[in-house]
C-alpha cells in the first residue's frame, strides 16, 4: 500500500506542478491577477505531495518492504538504519526523487522569502519553477519509478552498494543536489526577467541571496564527496578529475562567477545580457551533469547503471528547457543597454576579468569532460584526459584569478586610481611573497619554483583579504559595523588562499609507500614509524572485515594508533577498504590496508600528507563566507523597501541607477 | 551585434548533437567501452615462448607466418573463456583455420586439465606463465582474439568472448577474404 | 547491468597475484609514482593503474617498474604503453589535430575575452568623450557617497 501512497503521491505533485507551470504563465501574460496567484499554493503544494512521495519511500526502506524493486536492489535486512534511509538516494531512481524533492522545496522557499517580488515576477518564476519539476517529476513516472513492484516479492535485498555505506555518504548527495538545484532559482529569476522584458539591477539583488545560498550547499557538496574519495576509495587522492566530479565543479565555476557578476549587476547596473546568461548557464550546466551522470554516455566509477532511453528523455528536456531559455536570451539580450559606465581600472573591470577568467577555467573542465566523448563519437579515437591535463591547463587559468583577487575588493567602482591601492597593497604584497616563499622551506623542509610561486599567490590571497577588512575598518563611516557580506567576502577569498596552500603543499610533498609487511614489520615516512601490530577479524552488522592495528610513533613517541580495515560485505562480496586516518592541521597520516599475502603478510599503503585539511578547510571557509554573505540584513531590509516603493509608485520598484 | 547573441544557442545545439548522435550509437549496439587496438595493421609482436603441451618446445611469432589464422588469448581461470569455447572446438571441427591459443597466466596443470576436460581447440597453446606476452599483444582482458594474416599482420580484435553472430557476421567473412587475397597474389 | 556483470567476470577472477617486483631507490620510487597516475588502468572504470587493485593494473605497474629497473626514460615507457594500447592508456592526450581545440580553447579564450572587454571600454570611451565634465564631477560625487553603504564588493 505504500508504495502505492508514493505513486500516487507523485502523480498528484505532476498535477500541481503542472497547475504551477500554466496558470501565473497565462495570469502574467493576459494580466488576471487570480491566475498568478495561484503559482503559490499550487508550489506549496506540490512540495507537500513531492515530500509525502519521498517520505512513502523513505518508510519502504526502513520496513524493508522488498516487493519494491528499488527496495530489493539497493537495501538489505541487515543494512543499519541509518543507511537504510541513505540507500533512498544510493541509486539513480530514488536520488532523482531526492532532486524533485529539493527543486520542490526551493519553490517552497520561494514561495516564502520572496512576498515582495512584484506579481507578475513572481507568476513567471513559479512558472519556470514548476515546468522544471513537470519534466523531472515525468522522468520519474516515465522511466525511472522506484515504487515499481517486484512480483513475488524477494525474500532479502542485494544490499546497498558498499562504497555507499559511510556517513559522508548520507549527507553528501543531499548537500549537492541542494546546490545544483538550488541554481534553477536564480535561473529562473532571468529567464522571468527575459519574459517580462524587464532586466535591471532589481532582478540582480532578488537573485543574489538565493544564488549563494545555492553556490555555499554546492560548494560543501563538493568538499564532502572529495573527502568521502579520500578516505573511501582508499588512494589517497582527493580529486580525480572524474567526468562525474567534473560534473559538479563545472556549475561550481558558473556560479562562483554568477555571484560576482551578480555584484556588479546589481551596484552598477552593469553586464545585465551577461549576468543573465550565466544564471542561465549555471543550471543549464547542473542539467548537463545530471545528463552526463545517467545517461550511459561516459565511463565513469560514479556514474549510475544507465539506459539509453533515460538518456534520450534527459536530453529532449535539456533542449526544450536549455534551448528555449538560451533562445529567449538570443531574442531579448540584445535590447538590454549597458548601464554604468567604467575605466580601464576599476572593480567592474576586475570582475570582468574575474568573469573571463573563470569561463577559460569552466571551459577547460568542460571540454576536458568532453573532449573523449566527442572523439570516439566522431571516429576520430579514443583518448583519457585527467590529471596532466587539468594541471597543465586548468591551473594556470586559475592561479591568476587568485591573484585578482587579492587587488580587486580595494578597488573603487567605476574609475578606479592605482596608486592609493598599490600603496595599500605594498607592504602586504612583500610580506605575502616572502611568507609565501618561505613557508614550504619552514614546514617541509624544501621547496620547488613551482612549489614556491603557488604558496606565494597562496598567502598573497589571505593576507589581501586581511588587508582589505583593515581597510574597511579604518574607513567605516561613522564608526559603523561592516556588513555580514563584506564578513563574508573576505572569509571566502581567505578561503581560497588556504585551499591553495593546501592542494600545493599536499600535492608536492605527501609521501607515498606501497609496502608488504608482516605482523610486527615497522614501516618509515619522514620521521614517522608505522608499526603493524596485528590483524584481527571483526564482524560488522552486514560484513566482517580484517582490522589491523598500526601504531605510530615519532621518536619512540606514539602519536596515533590507526585502525584501517579490510571490509567484505555479506551480499556485494567485493573487497572494500576502509581507510584509518590520523589528521592535525598539518598533517595527516594515512594507512589503508590492501590485500593478504600469504599466511600473515599483508600490502600496505602508508601515505604523510602534509596541509591535508587545509584542502578541505578552504572551501569550507568560502561556504561560511557565502552563509555569512546571504545572510546580510541588506536583502532582508531591501525587500521591505521595494515593498514601500511599490506602494508609492505604480511604475514597479526603483532602479538605482535610475538616480544617477 | 545580434550573432553574438545567437553564439550560445549555437554552441549549446552542437553539444546536443554531438550527445544526440552518442546515445544514437549505442543504441545501434555500440560498446562505449571498447577501445580499438593500435596494432591493426602492424605485425604482431615479437615472441618466442614455450608451449602448454610440449614445454620444451618453442613458438615463435615467425610460425603465425604463411596461413590465416586466429589468435586467442585464454586462461582457465577465466569465466568467461568458457562462453566461447565451444564455438572454438567447433570450428577446429568444421573448418582448417588454425587456432593459436595464448595461455595467459596459468597454472600448466590447470591449463592442461581444462583442454582434457573442455576440448582443445588450439593447433598450438603459447605458455604465457608471466603474462609479458599478452601485454606485447595489448590484451586488457581475457579472451581476446585476433585475426593474423599470410604476413603476419594483426587484421582484427575482439574483446570479451566472441559470439556466433561475431563469429558469422564478421571473423569468418574477413578470414576468407584474407585467404582469398593471399591465394591470387 | 549485464555489461558489468561480464566485465566483472572478465577481469576480477583470476588464477594467481602478480609477484609485485621491487624498486631499488627513492628517485624511483618517485618515477614510478609519477608514472602509475597517468596510465589509465584499461579495465577499470576511470582510475589510473596507481588507484586500482585490478589483475591487469598491478600487471601493468610490475611492467612500468620493470622497464624502470631496465633504466628506461619515462617518455620510452610511456611510448611502450601507448604503442600497445592506444592513446587511451594515457590520462596526458596527445596534441594533434583533433586535440588542437582542447589544449589551446581555454587560452584563446583568455585572449579572446580580454580583447572583447577592452573593445567595449574602447566604444564606451570614445561615446563618454562627449559627456560634460561637469557632469562628470557630479556623478563622481554621487558614487563616493554612495560607496559609503555600498559594503559588499565582489
Amino acid at each position: 500500500m505504500i508504495p502505492e501512497i508514493g505513486h500516487f503521491a507523485l502523480v498528484v505533485a505532476l498535477f500541481m506542478a503542472l497547475v504551477q507551470t500554466v496558470m501565473p504563465v497565462v495570469g502574467a501574460y493576459r494580466g488576471i491577477p487570480e491566475l498568478m496567484a495561484m503559482g503559490r499554493p499550487a508550489a506549496r503544494a506540490q512540495f507537500l505531495f513531492v515530500a509525502v512521495s519521498f517520505a512513502m519511500l523513505t518508510l519502504a526502506f526502513i520496513e524493508n518492504d522488498f516487493t519494491v524493486a528499488y527496495v530489493v536492489q539497493n537495501s538489505n535486512s541487515a543494512l543499519p538504519i541509518e543507511y537504510r534511509i541513505s540507500a533512498v538516494w544510493g541509486a539513480h531512481e530514488g536520488s532523482l526523487l531526492l532532486w524533485v524533492l529539493m527543486l520542490a522545496a526551493w519553490g517552497l522557499a520561494i514561495t516564502i522569502f520572496s512576498q515582495s517580488l512584484p506579481e507578475h515576477f513572481l507568476a513567471r518564476v513559479m512558472g519556470v519553477m514548476g515546468f522544471i519539476s513537470v519534466g523531472f517529476i515525468l522522468f520519474i513516472l516515465m522511466t525511472s519509478n522506484p515504487f515499481d513492484r517486484l512480483i513475488p516479492g524477494a525474500t532479502d535485498g542485494r544490499d546497498l552498494n558498499p562504497l555507499l555505506q559511510d556517513p559522508g555518504l548520507i549527507i553528501h548527495p543531499p548537500m549537492l543536489y541542494m546546490g545544483y538545484v538550488g541554481f534553477s532559482v536564480a535561473f529562473s529569476f532571468a529567464v522571468a526577467a527575459l519574459l517580462g522584458g524587464r532586466l535591471d539591477a532589481t532582478w540582480a539583488r532578488w537573485s543574489r541571496p538565493w544564488t549563494t545560498v545555492a553556490w555555499l550547499f554546492l560548494t560543501i557538496g563538493i568538499v564532502l564527496g572529495s573527502w568521502w574519495a579520500y578516505y573511501e576509495l582508499g588512494w589517497g587522492g582527493w580529486w580525480f578529475w572524474d567526468p562525474v566530479e567534473n560534473a559538479s565543479l563545472m556549475p561550481w565555476l558558473a556560479g562562483t562567477a554568477l555571484i560576482h557578476s551578480l555584484a556588479v549587476t546589481e551596484k552598477r547596473g552593469a553586464f545585465k545580457s551577461w549576468t543573465v546568461l550565466l544564471a542561465i548557464l549555471a543550471f543549464s550546466l547542473s542539467l548537463l551533469g545530471t545528463f552526463l551522470v545517467r545517461s550511459g554516455v561516459l565511463v565513469s566509477v560514479h556514474a549510475f547503471a544507465s539506459d539509453p532511453e533515460r538518456g534520450v528523455f534527459i536530453l529532449a528536456f535539456l533542449v526544450v528547457v536549455i534551448g528555449a531559455s538560451l533562445g529567449l536570451y538570443a531574442w531579448r539580450a540584445p535590447n538590454v543597454y549597458g548601464g554604468g559606465r567604467f575605466r580601464l581600472f576599476s572593480r567592474e573591470m576586475l570582475l570582468l576579468a574575474n568573469n573571463v577568467l573563470l569561463m577559460a577555467a569552466l571551459a577547460a573542465v568542460l571540454m576536458g569532460t568532453m573532449a573523449p566523448i566527442v572523439l570516439d563519437a566522431l571516429g576520430l579515437g579514443k583518448i583519457s584526459v585527467g590529471p596532466p591535463y587539468f594541471d597543465a591547463v586548468f591551473v594556470p587559468v586559475m592561479l591568476p584569478l587568485v591573484i585578482l583577487m587579492g587587488i580587486g575588493p580595494l578597488v573603487s567602482w567605476r574609475s578606479g586610481d592605482m596608486r592609493p591601492v598599490f600603496k595599500k597593497l605594498r607592504v602586504v604584497f612583500i610580506a605575502g611573497l616572502v611568507v609565501g616563499a618561505v613557508l614550504p622551506l619552514v614546514t617541509m623542509g624544501r621547496t620547488t619554483l613551482m612549489v614556491a610561486a603557488a604558496s606565494m599567490i597562496a598567502v598573497w590571497a589571505i593576507f589581501s583579504s586581511v588587508q582589505y577588512l583593515r581597510d574597511r575598518l579604518i574607513r567605516r563611516p561613522g564608526n559603523r559595523g561592516l556588513s555580514a557580506g563584506v564578513y563574508g567576502m573576505v572569509i571566502a577569498h581567505a578561503g581560497v588562499g588556504v585551499f591553495v596552500i593546501g592542494a600545493t603543499l599536499s600535492s608536492a610533498f605527501s609521501v607515498e609507500r606501497d609496502v608488504h609487511v608482516r605482523v610486527g614489520d615497522t614501516v618509515r615516512i619522514n620521521d614517522f614509524a608505522f608499526h603493524l601490530e596485528e590483524v584481527k577479524p571483526v564482524r560488522g552488522p552486514n560484513y566482517h572485515s580484517d582490522m589491523a592495528r598500526v601504531t605510530v610513533t615519532r621518536d619512540g613517541e606514539q602519536v596515533a594508533v590507526l585502525t584501517p580495515e579490510k571490509r567484505t560485505y555479506f551480499v556485494q562480496t567485493m573487497p572494500m577498504t576502509e581507510a584509518s586516518i590520523d589528521a592535525t592541521l598539518f598533517r595527516d597520516l594515512y594507512v589503508a590496508l590492501a590485500e593478504q599475502r600469504g599466511e600473515d603478510g599483508w600490502a600496505l599503503r602508508v601515505y604523510h600528507k602534509p596541509f591535508q585539511a587545509w584542502i578541505w578547510s578552504g572551501p569550507l571557509l568560502m561556504a561560511l563566507g557565502g552563509i555569512l554573505a546571504a545572510s546580510d540584513r541588506r536583502y532582508r531590509t531591501s525587500a521591505k523597501r521595494i515593498v514601500q516603493t511599490r506602494r508609492r509608485s505604480a511604475v514597479g520598484p526603483v532602479v538605482r541607477e535610475a538616480k544617477v | 551585434m545580434k550573432a553574438r547573441y545567437l553564439l550560445p544557442v549555437t554552441v549549446f545545439l552542437v553539444i546536443v548533437a554531438v550527445f544526440g548522435l552518442v546515445l544514437y550509437q549505442i543504441n545501434q549496439g555500440r560498446n562505449i567501452r571498447e577501445v580499438p587496438s593500435p596494432l591493426i595493421g602492424r605485425a604482431v609482436p615479437q615472441f618466442e615462448l614455450p608451449l602448454l603441451l610440449e614445454p620444451e618446445q618453442t613458438f615463435s611469432s615467425e610460425q603465425l607466418k604463411g596461413r590465416v589464422s586466429l589468435v586467442n588469448i585464454w586462461a582457465s581461470w577465466c569465466v568467461s573463456c568458457r562462453y566461447e569455447h565451444d564455438l572454438l572446438v567447433q570450428m577446429s571441427r568444421d573448418t582448417d583455420i588454425s587456432i593459436i591459443g595464448i595461455n595467459y597466466k596459468d597454472e600448466r596443470a590447470d591449463a592442461l586439465k581444462w583442454l582434457r576436460d573442455t576440448g582443445n581447440p588450439y593447433e598450438a597453446s603459447i605458455f604465457d606463465y608471466d603474462g609479458r606476452a599478452a601485454i606485447d599483444w595489448g590484451a586488457y582482458g581475457t579472451p581476446e582474439t585476433f585475426v593474423v594474416d599470410q604476413q603476419g599482420v594483426i587484421r582484427y580484435k575482439h574483446t570479451g568472448p566472441i559470439t556466433e553472430e561475431k563469429l558469422r557476421d564478421e571473423i569468418m567473412p574477413l578470414i576468407n577474404k584474407l585467404r582469398e587475397a593471399g591465394d591470387t597474389a | 547491468m549485464r555489461m558489468v556483470l561480464v566485465f566483472i567476470l572478465l577481469f576480477l577472477v583470476t588464477a594467481r597475484v602478480a609477484g609485485e617486483m621491487t624498486l631499488s631507490n627513492p628517485e624511483d620510487e618517485q618515477r614510478f609514482n609519477d608514472l602509475s597516475k597517468v596510465l589509465r588502468c584499461m579495465v577499470c572504470q576511470n582510475q589510473s593503474i596507481a588507484d586500482s587493485n585490478a589483475e591487469l593494473a598491478r600487471d601493468f605497474r610490475d611492467q612500468v617498474k620493470e622497464q624502470i629497473n631496465e633504466g628506461q626514460s619515462d617518455a620510452e615507457i610511456i611510448d611502450y604503453m601507448v604503442e600497445r594500447y592506444g592513446h587511451y592508456i594515457l590520462y596526458r592526450p596527445p596534441f594533434n589535430m583533433a586535440t588542437a581545440i582542447l589544449w589551446t580553447g581555454p587560452f584563446i579564450l583568455v585572449v579572446v575575452g580580454f580583447v572583447m572587454v577592452v573593445r567595449t571600454m574602447r566604444r564606451q570611451e570614445q561615446s563618454q568623450a562627449g559627456t560634460n565634465t561637469r557632469q562628470q564631477a557630479r556623478l563622481r560625487e554621487l558614487l563616493e557617497k554612495s560607496a559609503d553603504f555600498d559594503d559588499k564588493g565582489g
